[in-house]
């Protein structure tokens, strides 16, 4: 596993990639050490609007400026980040794990219960996943919580999709055929000898399912249907900047800037992985 | 004829599906149904009305009946926030979002079939260059790209407006300038939305067309002295157009939920935008028809794309 990472990183994507997503991550761990409050408003009037470099009257730098509130935009970009960040990753994990486990029991079990997961599967992929992000955070009360909720439960399609797929093929090959002579059971074929030869499909698409759920979170929270203000998500950020775009327009820049190289670093990372497991795929 | 008349049943039951999953959704979320479904506002007899029709006393089985027959007939209540007929609302809202997703869908399809086009034929720098625009392309959020169009094209430049589908004279000026003033208003929500699939059609018809590069009969076709750019266009990206379209079939769910976004951004007159002001006014019965209608729009949209491809691919048929 090490020296297929070390190889991974002979790829230039794969180093851009890795890169920008450790920074992302570091800066959102370190938040405290990077910057000041991130919700802190001394004297709104004076500081509010300041651009970019620009010095308040106590003297501190604000790196990317303030906001209306005289709130400093760096400082909310960071924290920004452990809630974007965190969202996006969490909901990629549950919907990994939903996948997987649809996956695995639709290309193992054929009968009634595969015709069955395959269906909803595709009855999900063909709907309209923000329509039905907007549906879900309509009914119940916004909060990170529930965006995390909603958005694993509408993105672990794909997922299904590559596992069963994947599950279908490995199910017929002789190791599991000798595990199913030795007598081992359903569970621990799937779990043991079927899965773990599954994973490369899964770990690319997590990838480009990481990215689009940060997206999506941002989409939400910008409508003012994801994380609630004051708290900061870049989405949010972005929406506050949208009032603002003539006269502090590095309020709404600096947000969505870091939601596109976030994002573009796991695409290009999904992108090297692929190419690297699958040659010629 | 066949597939598509299966792909037209089971289109039906994505329908049926959405249907029944608001149904299902309304009961699970918190609070009174029927409540939800006329708004605080409304009168005890109306809420009664409601729960009647709901049937909120008799089993749930007949509730569901209830349920999609009203549906089916169209009659979808009235809204909480304008008091409007929501089929109303639809009627007016889905042939904008039509005309936004259907124009976007043909630009970005054209101008991201060109361009991985010439990267798989092209290779090195350009390629390399090209690869990065197109997956930061891939990874802008809309809703951002719109804003920062906004700031750039209505406030700096004042060259195009940003709100709306028609100037606020547009009742008043000839049929040549308001489909002037219409295009004005189309440009940037169109813009946002077609760069935004551009970057995923490049990536995707570049993988494409190196696929098929490696195939024999390309070879062949290279060694019967055939020009590259022959070879390129009828051998090559002839057969990498299969995928593609059928591609086209399966990211219209996403170019939808791209043009709900623009739609809310640039209060385009659309499902999209009557989806989202449903959404936070807490408008349910406006949310629930907005939901049935973008469902049955994808649905068309896929058969349409079924179509497409059994065109193409002459094997598919």
């Amino acid at each position: 596993m090490r020296g297929e990472a070390r190889r991974l990183l002979d790829d230039r994507r794969a180093r851009a990639g890795a890169a920008l997503l450790a920074l992302a991550v570091l800066a959102a761990l370190l938040a405290p050490l990077l910057a000041g409050d991130p919700i802190a408003q001394h004297d709104i009037v004076a500081t509010r609007f300041l651009p970019p470099l620009a010095r308040d009257l106590q003297g501190s730098l604000h790196l990317l400026g303030t906001d209306r509130f005289g709130r400093d935009v760096w400082a909310r970009l960071v924290y920004g980040a452990r809630v974007s960040l965190g969202v996006g990753a969490l909901a990629t994990v549950l919907s990994v794990a939903i996948g997987m486990a649809v996956g695995a029991a639709a290309g193992y079990w054929r009968g009634w219960v595969g015709v069955t997961l395959l269906g909803v599967t595709d009855f999900a992929l063909a709907l309209p996943r923000v329509v039905l992000l907007l549906l879900l955070a309509s009914l119940w009360q916004p909060s990170a919580g529930l965006t995390i909720v909603v958005l694993g439960l509408t993105g672990w399609m794909t997922i299904a999709r590559l596992v069963h797929a994947e599950v279908r093929a490995l199910s017929a090959r002789p190791f599991v055929e000798s595990a199913t002579g030795l007598g081992a059971r359903d569970l621990r074929i799937l779990l043991h000898h079927i899965l773990p030869n599954a994973l490369t499909p899964v770990i690319v698409a997590a990838a480009l399912g990481l990215g689009n759920a940060i997206l999506l979170e941002a989409g939400l929270s910008f409508l003012g249907l994801g994380v609630q203000p004051p708290t900061p998500s870049w989405g949010n950020l972005i929406a506050s900047g949208r009032d603002t775009l003539v006269n502090a327009p590095w309020v709404a820049t600096a947000p969505g800037v870091a939601l596109v190289l976030v994002v573009v670093a796991a695409t290009l990372l999904g992108d090297a992985v692929r190419d690297r497991l699958e040659p010629g795929g | 004829m066949l597939p598509l008349a299966r792909r037209a049943l089971s289109g039906l039951g994505v329908v049926l599906g959405v249907v029944t999953l608001m149904f299902a959704l309304i009961r699970l979320a918190p609070g009174d149904p029927a409540l939800l479904l006329v708004g605080p506002a409304a009168t005890a007899e109306q809420l009664e009305a409601q729960r009647h029709a709901l049937g909120l006393d008799r089993p749930v089985a007949a509730q569901y009946a209830a349920w999609l027959g009203r549906f089916a007939r169209g009659d979808w209540g009235t809204s909480i926030a304008t008091g409007r007929p929501v089929r109303t609302m639809l009627g007016a809202a889905w042939p904008a979002t039509v005309e936004l997703v259907g124009l976007s869908l043909v630009l970005s399809y054209l101008i991201g079939i060109a361009v991985g086009v010439v990267q798989a034929a092209r290779g090195g720098r350009l390629d390399t260059a090209l690869s990065i625009a197109s997956v930061t392309l891939f990874a802008l959020p809309g809703y951002w790209l719109g804003l920062m169009l906004v700031m750039v094209f209505t406030y700096r430049f004042r060259l195009l407006p940003a709100f709306g589908a028609t100037g606020l004279d547009a009742d008043f000026l000839s049929p040549a300038a308001r489909a002037a003033d219409r295009l004005r208003h189309l440009a940037l929500p169109l813009a946002t939305l077609t760069l935004v699939g551009i970057g995923g059609t490049a990536r995707f018809v570049r993988g494409a067309m190196l696929d098929v590069a490696g195939a024999p009969y390309v070879t062949v076709a290279r060694s019967k002295g055939l020009s590259p750019a022959r070879v390129t266009l009828r051998h090559v990206l002839r057969n990498a157009l299969i995928p593609v379209v059928t591609l086209l079939g399966l990211s219209l769910p996403a170019l939808f939920s791209g043009a709900v976004f623009i739609e809310a951004i640039f209060a385009w007159p659309g499902v999209g935008r009557v989806l989202v002001e449903g959404v936070q006014a807490r408008d349910y019965p406006v949310v629930m028809a907005a939901t049935a209608v973008s469902a049955v729009l994808v649905v068309l949209g896929n058969l349409l794309a079924e179509a497409l491809v059994s065109w193409v691919d002459p094997r598919a048929r």
